[in-house]
């Protein structure tokens, strides 16, 4: 798409593309290359020498039992963090939409945590769960009567991690099913009203499928935040463990490669990520493009 | 609300308290587990009422995670980012909108290919990339026999190495993160906004392009880039893996990584009121600016979906 009116300049326009020109070549476009040789290349953990072996990077990769659990938990991981800060968001973004008063108090006291990088929430939580400390943990306890110690059981780890991850979500998605709730123009809940639909029966009926494209938009998103913007979290609560427990899989690509020193694993591991990602966003332009049907 | 419903409007607003409640209270409470000395901190269960530790616990945690060399290096950072991606995606929309030009479509296609894949699935090779920028430049160096022509000019034998590495350098924090097209994106559709008008009769004024950037454009852009700063100064401050990987100096470390230095491990004394007090302040810088900008944030956050 471009303007009708345009101005026209030999140079000008080249000079101005040129630095955002510049980053994505060198940190975007290299690397994703450089990514891409390295997948099909076993080298050495000096990189003195590398050799090219075809699909066997993939091929290992998919048969490491490893890496199927890595997926399997991520998948976990991601469904959950996704579920429980979208279902908490969109709860409070409809309470708030129905209060009469104080919204710009209520909206800035929900706002916040949008700020807090999910490694810090992944400290804040590590101390509500910590097995000797922690009051959080201490209620899970006394209250439900469960055994809980993150240091030591996987599944309580899981558990904690997608705590941590998800709270820190609820203020993003708020933000957006609140401002998809304004948009909803006022004179289609009031006819439903005067024709007798119930407040639940508005929401289930009006509110929930107009928002349809926000709680579309905010579900890809999620999965991107969980996906990867979760490091952050993982490497300051558990490092992965334990018993990689909660190595999802951007935490492994770190493990394998910086650790690990396996380029061409951590290299194919990347390429995957990659094409999910590409496949991700594909998806939601060709979704947001036909706008979700309302039918019924 | 439309109809009168005393009930359902109550349980509205009990329900928003508990909301708000249970959002705010990881900080509540470790806002006063900051305040409590190490005794108190560790008691089970902690006690809910705030003591008169509070400074003590800042100071300390000042010191001991070296919290004032980490959160310069942080706002350098976040700013040299928030900067460099107004400036590149600004001047970049500006260039795909507003010209005509053979490599336009080009341009704008390997831009926006770049939207959403983040730093974190591409780490190693931006990693090798950052550690020696001119690593592609060697080959075509090798392959044009500069290195005879060095030598011939010198008159001895010379092997010349090219290298610039961007690890433990400012930079080095801040170019590869740079390097993402969602503000160029939401600055384009911006400008597909504004009336055709405003450029035809700016032309009309004999108004060259880059006036017609800096006296109508910017202007108007204002709102659009008070969003992107906040979003992006969150995002800079936020960052946890890039920093991870580059930095090694202790002298370069950002604030969010440091505070893994104050978290009691499980043989140490559980000074946990420290290493809240720490948290508490890193996380600050960009907490207020969210609240003092939300009204701008909201709209940059929200507005690009549309």
């Amino acid at each position: 798409m471009i303007k009708r009116s345009f101005f026209s300049s030999k140079f000008l326009p080249y000079f101005l593309i040129l630095p955002q020109f510049l980053v994505t070549a060198t940190f975007f476009y290299w690397p994703a290359l450089q990514g891409l040789a390295q997948s099909v290349m076993r080298s050495d953990p000096f990189g003195q020498h590398s050799t090219f072996i075809w699909l066997d990077n993939f091929i290992a990769l998919f048969i490491d039992p490893l890496y199927l659990k890595s997926i399997g938990t991520t998948l976990f991981f991601s469904a959950s963090v996704a579920a429980v800060s979208i279902s908490i968001g969109l709860f409070i973004a409809t309470m708030a939409n129905r209060a009469l008063k104080a919204k710009a108090v209520i909206r800035t006291m929900l706002i916040w945590p949008y700020a807090v990088a999910p490694a810090i929430s992944g400290i804040l939580w590590l101390f509500l769960l910590h097995p000797s400390y922690g009051v959080v943990a201490i209620a899970i306890k006394r209250w439900l009567g469960l055994d809980w110690n993150p240091v030591l059981d996987g599944k309580d780890a899981l558990f904690m991690v997608i705590m941590a991850s998800a709270w820190k979500q609820i203020s993003y998605n708020f933000v957006f099913f609140i401002a998809g709730m304004q948009a909803i123009p006022g004179s289609l809940i009031e006819a439903a009203a005067m024709d007798g639909a119930s407040p639940f029966r508005r929401f289930w009926k009006i509110t929930l499928p107009l928002l349809s494209p926000t709680l579309f938009f905010v579900t890809v998103m999620n999965i991107i935040y969980s996906f990867f913007e979760t490091f952050g979290v993982i490497h300051m609560m558990t490092q992965g463990g334990p018993g990689g427990a909660t190595n999802i899989l951007v935490y492994k690509v770190y493990q394998d490669g910086f650790i690990g020193l396996d380029l061409g694993s951590s290299a194919a591991q990347s390429i995957v990520l990659m094409t999910l990602i590409i496949v991700i966003t594909v998806l939601q332009f060709k979704y947001v493009e036909r706008k979700v049907q309302y039918a019924g | 609300m439309v109809e009168k419903t005393p009930i359902l409007d109550t349980l509205t607003y009990i329900f928003l308290m508990v909301g708000i409640l249970v959002v705010g209270f990881p900080i509540i409470y470790a806002i006063i587990a900051a305040t409590l000395p190490i005794e108190e901190v560790s008691k089970v269960p902690m006690p809910l009422i705030p003591g008169d530790q509070f400074w003590v616990n800042i100071q300390t945690a000042w010191e001991k995670g070296n919290l004032g060399t980490n959160l310069v290096n942080s706002f350098i950072m976040a700013a040299g980012i928030t900067i460099g991606k107004v400036v590149v995606s600004m001047i970049g929309a500006f260039s795909i909108v507003y010209f005509d030009y053979r490599l336009r479509t080009v341009a704008f296609v390997s831009v926006f290919c770049t939207l959403m894949l983040p730093v974190e699935v591409r780490i190693l090779p931006t990693y090798e990339m950052a550690a020696n920028l001119f690593g592609p430049l060697q080959p075509v160096w090798d392959l044009l026999h500069l290195n005879g022509l060095v030598s011939w000019f010198a008159g001895h034998e010379i092997k010349v190495t090219l290298e610039w590495s961007l690890l433990d350098s400012y930079p080095g924090l801040i170019f590869p993160l740079v390097a993402s097209a969602t503000c160029t994106f939401l600055f384009r559709q911006f400008f597909l906004t504004i009336p055709e008008e405003l450029c035809e009769a700016a032309k009309m004024d004999g108004a060259s392009p880059m006036v017609f950037f800096r006296k109508i454009l910017f202007p108007l852009s204002k709102t659009n880039i008070a969003a992107v700063i906040v979003i992006e100064f969150v995002y800079g401050w936020n960052q946890y893996l890039w920093p991870l990987l580059i930095t090694t100096n202790p002298k370069m470390l950002t604030a969010v990584i440091g505070l893994q230095h104050l978290i009691p491990a499980a043989d140490d004394l559980p000074y946990w009121n420290v290493a809240l007090a720490g948290t508490l302040i890193v996380m600050l810088p960009p907490v207020l600016v969210v609240l003092f900008m939300q009204r701008w944030f909201v709209k940059g956050l929200v507005d690009p979906e549309k």
